[in-house]
């Protein structure tokens, strides 16, 4: 079902907090369709998810995925587009983060703040090559590990190639 | 590795790891030090093939995912997508989702319950509960003529109308289940052997399972009463009344619980959901080519597993540019190791059978 | 009646009923288990093979004997050979000391349902199919694998503490008896009237749990157990050589029923022989009696492992260390004190 775009208190609160912890990383923020949605940079990251985490209550990591903006403007420019997804429950109330990190880049790693993130971040390695730094063990998880190429990227052909395992 | 510890392989072929999953333990006399999960042997590149196909499409490949429980993967996506194209589902419609949805959780308990047993021993609960599964797959292969990978839940609604003799036949097959699963209950819920097995076995806090982002049932067995059909109810599961059980020591035995406990809940929440069942179209009008203009959405369903999410991008064509599935074994197996540190070797088995992963969505 | 026939012809022919006799009874537990299991489950097992599937197990042996003999590169070539072969071995010759009834007269000879009888029969048998606990080991070692190896580590450890519970029942009884020779034993229960079973029923019970454990049968079967350890110490056997395996934990079995029955429960003894309207009764042979009770008592093995979960294996060794050895110990110290003060 679809949700209501109504504006909730807690959500403007917890996006003027961001704004007053991480001013210089803040690039967009907003309440949209009952969720909290922001841009962020890339150092504003992990301090962006421990306010959210210890102070409003998002406790739950509930999913990271990554984009490849490859030949599409715009998104910042960068390669790549990381969204963090939390949640907090009772209450229904969600956060998007979006990070744009380029291909030479790195990201810090959110494992010391969830460790829900883990898998997750090996995936978006795995398929995106996106690196986090500070992972407790960053390698891949459905490619075998001589692996060379990121399938999921939009450089990657359908079909696989050949070489490599 | 210690002086003491040997490595051990599980799996990938192995008759209790539901699946192709490869287990790396390190054993220091019978004591688990060390579980290493390795995935990727089901891997078949489903979110970039999604890539290259229609909306529609999409569809039944989402069945492949939790093979055991194929409707609540089509649930999950095709919400996302009617929240993506703005597409509103007639009433009539969610209904019948939730009646689908249910079964389909109806039918995954069983599996697990027998899978689970069976794994510790108790053979025969494995066909009292495949039985019971076989009547509510008979079911499907009424509905819309596949049994396991169903992808009766299509974009705008369902594929096909409940008839009334669909739904008396529905009725009576609720109504033997109760029996099948009092066996089940009989056999296991006070044996002392099954109490010493699932008992105190790989237990995990509140704190510690939502940190880890384990979901579903394990998580209620702690004690946690997040359920995504309350929290953030879809297709009308606002409409119904049932409760979300909720266990208190997050051990083997209170996932076990649970997990019974919801097949009384789904028999509950499907009687009401046939008792309602408005009248009206079960599909909405949508376009043939679906084209959605570029935007994202996300939307989550509590499936059997856990919270099971897709994360979808439109790019004004007709195929989606990046699909994403929140994979709720995916993120459950993580807290295997959490749960296998000290127990006994033996019981990672138990561990594993009471997380109730599938491979299928676990590698995508 | 020569003496060729009496000395050699019809030992021999002994010879050959002592082993034909445990194989057809291993032969009608394959079908038996694998029939009453199905019908447990809900579901048919095998019926296609012969009548309702009784030749199903003539099928299975074909195709293991037909089936490629494995053996690794590493494996230790003359363990891995004789562990089949010492695990068969052990319960064929405890059979030998088992009886099967009173000696038949046929004209002036006298022949006897045992190939030999001793005044410590009892003991012998334990002590025979104790011995089997050696091609465990050597099989799980032999293998070089890491699965056969802790599964035999297993074995071997459960077998051993539950011998300790197997022999303090079994003194209970030569206690009662006073001897330790079976067919002694078996003639006491008919004297006394009650069988051993129903004057100590905890002997019984202690019996027959640690009865199924040793001979690693559900619910005490982790040592084998596929969903945990693929298939414990006999993983890496193929062939013929599992086939002995197979038949040998089967030949185990009918060893131990055949005791429990003897030492229990009166052999060959018909039940109520004392009651007039079941005189008729009479006619049938104290064999057939023994078959019918070593029956039931390997129908109950199939029974258990169709309903009940496993036992871990440290509480498996809990309940025997902490549980069943006590409770064997005071079972013994009571039966001691009757029998004293009587």
């Amino acid at each position: 079902m679809p949700e209501t775009g109504a504006e909730r208190p807690e959500l403007l609160q917890a996006l003027a907090a961001l704004s007053g912890r991480v001013p210089a990383g803040l690039l967009e923020g907003a309440v949209e369709d009952g969720e909290l949605r922001v841009r962020l940079g890339n150092e504003a990251l992990i301090p962006a998810l421990r306010l959210l985490k210890d102070e409003h209550g998002f406790s739950f990591f509930e999913d990271m995925a990554v984009f490849d903006n490859l030949g599409q403007a715009g998104e910042g420019g960068r390669r790549f587009t990381v969204v963090y997804r939390l949640y907090m429950f009772p209450g229904a109330r969600r956060a998007r983060l979006a990070v744009d990190v380029g291909e030479e880049e790195s990201l810090p790693s959110a494992v010391p703040v969830y460790r829900a993130a883990d898998w997750a971040e090996r995936e978006a390695f795995d398929m995106f090559g996106v690196r986090f730094d500070g992972h407790p063990g960053l390698r891949r998880i459905y490619m075998p590990d001589d692996f060379e190429g990121h399938p999921l990227r939009k450089d990657f052909p359908l079909a696989g190639r050949t070489g490599g395992v | 590795m210690a002086f003491n510890e040997i490595e051990l392989n599980m799996g990938p072929q192995h008759p209790s790891t539901h699946g192709v999953l490869r287990l790396k333990l390190a054993v220091d006399n019978e004591v688990v030090v060390r579980v290493e999960p390795v995935l990727g042997y089901l891997h078949r590149g489903m979110e970039k093939l999604w890539e290259s196909l229609t909306y529609v499409q999409v569809v039944p490949l989402t069945d492949r995912l939790d093979y055991l429980a194929s409707l609540s993967n089509n649930l999950a996506y095709v919400l996302t997508v009617e929240k993506l194209a703005g597409i509103e589902v007639p009433r009539r419609a969610r209904y019948i989702r939730i009646v689908l949805a249910e079964l389909q959780r109806l039918a995954s308990h069983l599996a697990w319950a027998g899978f689970m047993a069976n794994d510790i021993g108790a053979m025969s609960v494995l066909l009292y509960g495949f039985e019971a599964r076989e009547e509510i797959l008979d079911l499907f292969e009424a509905y819309c003529g596949a049994r396991l990978t169903v992808h009766g839940i299509r974009i705008g609604g369902v594929v096909q109308d409940l008839d009334a003799a669909l739904v008396s036949r529905i009725r009576t097959v609720l109504s033997r289940i109760p029996k099948r699963l009092a066996d089940i209950r009989a056999l296991l819920d006070e044996n002392r052997i099954w109490k010493e097995r699932t008992v105190g076995i790989g237990p995990i806090t509140a704190a510690d399972a939502i940190d880890l982002g384990l979901t579903g049932p394990a998580l209620r067995a702690s004690g946690v009463a997040w359920d995504m059909r309350k929290d953030v109810p879809y297709s009308s599961y606002d409409e119904i009344d049932f409760e979300v059980p909720l266990g208190r020591n997050g051990d083997c035995y209170d996932r076990y619980l649970v997990r019974l406990e919801e097949i009384c809940q789904s028999i509950r929440i499907v009687g009401q959901a046939l008792d309602g069942l408005p009248e009206g179209e079960h599909m909405a009008k949508v376009p043939r080519a679906l084209r959605i203009p570029p935007a994202e959405a996300y939307h989550a369903i509590e499936a059997p597993k856990g919270v099971l999410g897709f994360t979808i991008r439109s790019n004004g064509t007709d195929k989606p540019e990046r699909v994403k599935m929140r994979s709720p074994s995916f993120v459950n197996l993580q807290s295997l190791e959490h749960m296998c540190v000290g127990c006994l070797f033996p019981d990672v088995v138990g561990i594993l059978g009471s997380l109730d992963i599938v491979l299928g969505e676990i590698d995508k | 009646m020569t003496p060729f026939v009496a000395d050699v012809l019809i030992p021999v022919g002994k010879i050959v009923a002592v082993i034909l006799y445990p194989m057809v009874m291993v032969v009608v537990m394959i079908w038996l288990e694998r029939r009453v299991v199905a019908l447990m489950q809900g579901r048919l097992g095998p019926n296609r093979v012969g009548f309702q599937g009784v030749l199903q197990p003539v099928a299975d042996a074909v195709k293991l004997f037909f089936k490629e003999d494995i053996i690794q590169r590493q494996a230790d070539r003359l363990l891995f050979n004789i562990s089949p072969l010492l695990v068969m071995a052990s319960s064929l010759l405890a059979f030998c000391f088992v009886p099967l009834g009173e000696p038949i007269r046929i004209g002036t000879y006298t022949l006897t349902l045992w190939i030999a009888e001793s005044p410590v029969g009892l003991l012998i048998v334990l002590g025979l199919s104790s011995i089997s606990v050696f091609g465990v080991i050597f099989g799980g070692w032999a293998s070089n694998s890491k699965y056969p190896l802790m599964g035999a580590l297993r074995s071997v450890v459960q077998v051993l503490s539950y011998e300790i519970p197997t022999g303090l029942t079994v003194l209970t009884v030569a206690f009662l008896a006073r001897s330790m020779d079976l067919v002694e034993i078996v003639r006491r229960q008919e004297s006394s009237g009650v069988w051993y079973g129903f004057l100590m029923p905890v002997s019984f019970i202690v019996f027959w749990i640690s009865a199924v454990a040793e001979t690693n049968r559900a619910p005490f079967d982790l040592p084998e157990a596929e969903s945990e350890l693929v298939a414990g110490y006999h993983t890496e056997y193929s062939g013929m050589k599992f086939a002995y395996f197979y038949m040998a934990e089967y030949a185990h079995m009918v060893l131990v029923s055949s005791l429990v029955v003897i030492l229990f429960f009166g052999g060959w003894l018909p039940p109520f022989p004392g009651v007039r309207a079941l005189d008729f009764l009479d006619v049938v042979p104290g064999f057939v009696w023994y078959l019918v009770k070593i029956m039931f008592f390997l129908y109950l093995y199939v029974w258990m492992r169709a309903t009940f979960p496993r036992y871990r294996f440290d509480s498996l060794i809990r309940l025997v260390w902490k549980w069943l050895i006590p409770l064997a110990f005071v079972n013994f110290l009571v039966v001691a004190l009757v029998r004293y003060l009587r």
